[in-house]
C-alpha cells in the first residue's frame, strides 16, 4: 500500500516526506526486543520536540478556553474535520480510486449529513432560545428543527442511493469496504465530538476537567516512564511501562481532586450556556460548586489550616480521574493495535513529535464519551422527559398556545397541590 | 470460506455444505441477463416461494391479532436470527480456532445494544404502568436514570475485553470482525428499535409500511413473471423495468385502499398509551400515499444494496432459513429501510399534527411525576417571561 505518511525525522516539521515503504524505520523499536524509553539514545532530542509541540498545543488551548463556548465548539469541530480527513485517507488505496472519483465526494456528503444531524440535535434547544425575538427567524428555525430528522434522513438515503448507483463491477468488495469504513469513522468521530459539545454547553468545566486529566495522565506517564520505566506494560505498545502507568494514575487522581477545586471557582467555567451568545456569564452554579468546610480535628495544633473547604464536585472529579488513568488508556491501546493491524506508523503527521491528530485524540475520545455519560447520569438533576416536553412545547406550539398551556398547567397543579395536603 | 448452501429447495430441512462459494452454473451467467420469463424451472420455484410466502403471511397475521407485545416479541426474535446470520457470514472458521471466546464477545455487544435500545423505548412506557407502587416506581425510575451508565459500562467492558484478547498476527482479522460487529448491530438495531417504537404508536404504523413492502415484492415478482423483458439494474439481473413500474403503481394504489381498511380498526390505530386518541380516516390516506411512494421507489434500494453486498463478498444468500427465499436478512432487507422511514415520517409529519394544548397537558399529567411537573412549569414560566420581555 502506498502511503502518504512520512515525517519520521521531526527536526523539519513542515517538510513531509513520502515514504514508499511502510516499514517502521529500524532505528526505532524492533518488534522482538522491548525497546524502553530509558535506553534510547536519541530520547532527549525527541523529548524536546515533543515538549515544544506540547507547549504550543496547551497554549493555544488555553487561549480558546478564554474566548468562550462558541470558540471551543468551533475548535472541536475543526479538530473533528481534521481527524476525519486523516482517517478517510488512511486506508484509501490510491490505485483503485483512479477509477472511482466519486468516493471522495460521497465521503464528504456523508460527513456533512452526519454533521447536520448531530449538531442539529444538540444545538436545537440553544438555537430556539437565541432567536426568540424575531418572529420570522423563529418560525424558520422551529420549522428546521421540526423537520430536522427528515432532512437528515433524506440526505442519508440520497447518499446510499448514490453509492448503489456507482457500484462498479470488480470493485464491489473495495467499495463496500470503504462504505463500512466511512460509517465507522463517522460514528467514532461524531459520537465523541457531539458529546464534547453537549458537555461544553453544560459548563466549560465539564469539558476542561476531563480533557486536562487526559493530558496530565499522558505527560505524567511519559515522565514516569522516562525516569523510572523498567517493566513493559502491554505487548501492543512496547514503550509503555508499569511504572509509568501506576505513577501516572496516582498523579492523575491527585490532580483531579486539586484541579476541580481550582477550576470550580470560576463562573466562566461552571455556568451552563443556555443559548448561543458569546458574552460574559453569570449564574448560580448550584450546590456542587459551593464550598463545604470540614474541620480537621486530628491535625496537630501547629498546623496552619484548621479546616479545609472542599467543593462537592471534587468527589465527582475523583471518579473522572480514576477513569482517565485506568480506562481511557485503552483508547490508546486500541489505536496502537489498529495501527499494527494495518501496518501503519501514525495516523498522520500534522503534529511534530506526536504524529497525527487522531494519535493525540485517541484517549480524549474515550474520555469525552465517559464524561458526558457521567454528567448526564450523576451530575445533572433534570430528567430527560422534562427536557423533551419543553422542547416539544417550544417547537410545536405558537406563542399564544404556549401561554395558554402555561395558564392551564398552573391551574391544574395548584388544584393538585392543595388537594394532596 | 465454507458456506452453508441449500440451492435445491425441495428439501427445506437439509442443509448442504458447499465447499465452493461459486454461484451454481444453472443460474445466472454474468454475461447474459437471465430474466425470469425465460426460466424453465420458474413454475417449480414459484410454487416453493408461494408456499413459504403463505406461511409467513399467515403467521404474521396471527401475531398481529395477538397484539402489541407479541409483535414486539416477533420483531426481537427476527432481529436475533438476523444478527446470527450476519455474524456467521464473514466468519473464517480457520482463524476462529485460535480465538476462543471471540464469538462470545459478539453476543456481549449484542446484549448491550439490546439493553440500551429497548431500555430507552420501554422506559417511557414503563413509567406509566408502575406509578401505583412507590417502591417499584423508585426502582424503575432509578433503573431508567442509570440505564445509560449501565449500558456504557457494559460496552466499555467489551471494548477492554477486545483489546486484551488481541493476538499477534491476528490483529487485522480481529479489527475487521470488530468493525463488522458494529455495522451489523447498527443495521439490525436501528430498524428494529424504530419498528418497536412505531408499534407503540399504533399497530397501523407498523402494519401498513410492512404490508406495502410485501405487496411491492409480490407485485414485482408477478409483473416480472408475466411481462418482464427489460433488465433494471446490473446488480440484480432478475429484476425488470416492467416489474418495477407495475409494482410501483400497484403499491401506491394498495396504500391508499389499505389505509382505509386498516384505519377502521381501533386495535390497529390506537397507540398504547392514549386510548382515547382518534385519527380521522381521510388524512391518514394521504400519509399512506407517501408511504406507498417510498415503498415502491426507494425501499427497493435496500434490496439492491444487499445484492451488491452479496456479489462483493461472493455469497449467494445470507442464510437458508426460508426455503425458496434464502435467509431472514434476504427478506428483511427492504423492510429495514422502510421501517426507518416509517418511524421518521411518523415522528415528523403525523405526530406533530396531534400536538395541541390539550394533548400536551395530558401528556404532562400522565408521563411526569408531580415534582417533574412543577419543574416543567417553573422552566416554562422562565422561558415565556424572557420571550415576552424580549418582544415588548
Amino acid at each position: 500500500m502506498n502511503k502518504d505518511l512520512g515525517g519520521s525525522t521531526p527536526a523539519t516539521p513542515k517538510l513531509r516526506r513520502r515514504k514508499h515503504s511502510n516499514e517502521i524505520p529500524s532505528d526505532i523499536s524492533k518488534s522482538n526486543g522491548g525497546h524502553l524509553l530509558v535506553d534510547n539514545n536519541s530520547k532527549y532530542k525527541s523529548m524536546w520536540i515533543r515538549t515544544y509541540s506540547t507547549i504550543w498545543m496547551i497554549g493555544g488551548f488555553a487561549f480558546i478556553i478564554y474566548m468562550g463556548h462558541l470558540y471551543i465548539c468551533a475548535m472541536v469541530i475543526v479538530i473533528q474535520i481534521l481527524m476525519a480527513r486523516e482517517l478517510f485517507n488512511l486506508l484509501r488505496k490510491i490505485r483503485e480510486d483512479r477509477h472511482l472519483p466519486e468516493t471522495y465526494q460521497l465521503n464528504k456528503h456523508f460527513f456533512f449529513t452526519a454533521m447536520l444531524f448531530v449538531y442539529g440535535r444538540i444545538l436545537s434547544p440553544r438555537l430556539v432560545n437565541t432567536v426568540t425575538s424575531d418572529k420570522v427567524l423563529y418560525k424558520l428555525v422551529s420549522n428546521l428543527i421540526k423537520y430536522h430528522m427528515v432532512i437528515c434522513y433524506f440526505l442519508y438515503i440520497a447518499g446510499i442511493i448514490w453509492f448503489i448507483l456507482t457500484l462498479k463491477k470488480k470493485m464491489y468488495k473495495y467499495q463496500f469496504g470503504q462504505f463500512a469504513w466511512t460509517h465507522m469513522i463517522l460514528i467514532v468521530v461524531f459520537t465523541q465530538s457531539s458529546f464534547t459539545v453537549a458537555n461544553i454547553f453544560e459548563g466549560i468545566f465539564w469539558f476542561l476537567l476531563p480533557a486536562s486529566l487526559i493530558v496530565i495522565n499522558d505527560i505524567a506517564a511519559y515522565l514516569f516512564g522516562f525516569f523510572f520505566g523498567r517493566t513493559p506494560l502491554i505487548k501492543l505498545s512496547p514503550k509503555k511501562t508499569w511504572e509509568g502507568f501506576i505513577g501516572a494514575s496516582v498523579a492523575t487522581i491527585v490532580s483531579a481532586f486539586l484541579l476541580a477545586n481550582f477550576l470550580g471557582q470560576f463562573e466562566w467555567l461552571t455556568c451552563p450556556r443556555k443559548d448561543l451568545s458569546t458574552g460574559w456569564l453569570h449564574c448560580d452554579p448550584g450546590p456542587l460548586f459551593k464550598p463545604e468546610h470540614y474541620r480537621l480535628p486530628w491535625f496537630p495544633d501547629w498546623f496552619p489550616w484548621k479546616e479545609i473547604s472542599i467543593l462537592p464536585v471534587q468527589w465527582h472529579a475523583l471518579w473522572l480521574g480514576l477513569f482517565a488513568s485506568i480506562i481511557a488508556p485503552f483508547g490508546g491501546f486500541f489505536a496502537s493495535g489498529f495501527k499494527r493491524a494495518f501496518k501503519i506508523k501514525d495516523f498522520g503527521d500534522s503534529i511534530p513529535g506526536h504524529g497525527g491528530i487522531t494519535d493525540r485524540m485517541d484517549c480524549q475520545m474515550v474520555m469525552a464519551v465517559f464524561a458526558y455519560i457521567y454528567h448526564q447520569s450523576f451530575v445533572k438533576s433534570q430528567s430527560f422527559s422534562v427536557e423533551t416536553i419543553v422542547e416539544q412545547i417550544l417547537v410545536n406550539l405558537t406563542f399564544e398556545e404556549q401561554i395558554d398551556l402555561y395558564r392551564r398547567l398552573g391551574e391544574i397543579l395548584q388544584e393538585r397541590g392543595t388537594s394532596s395536603w
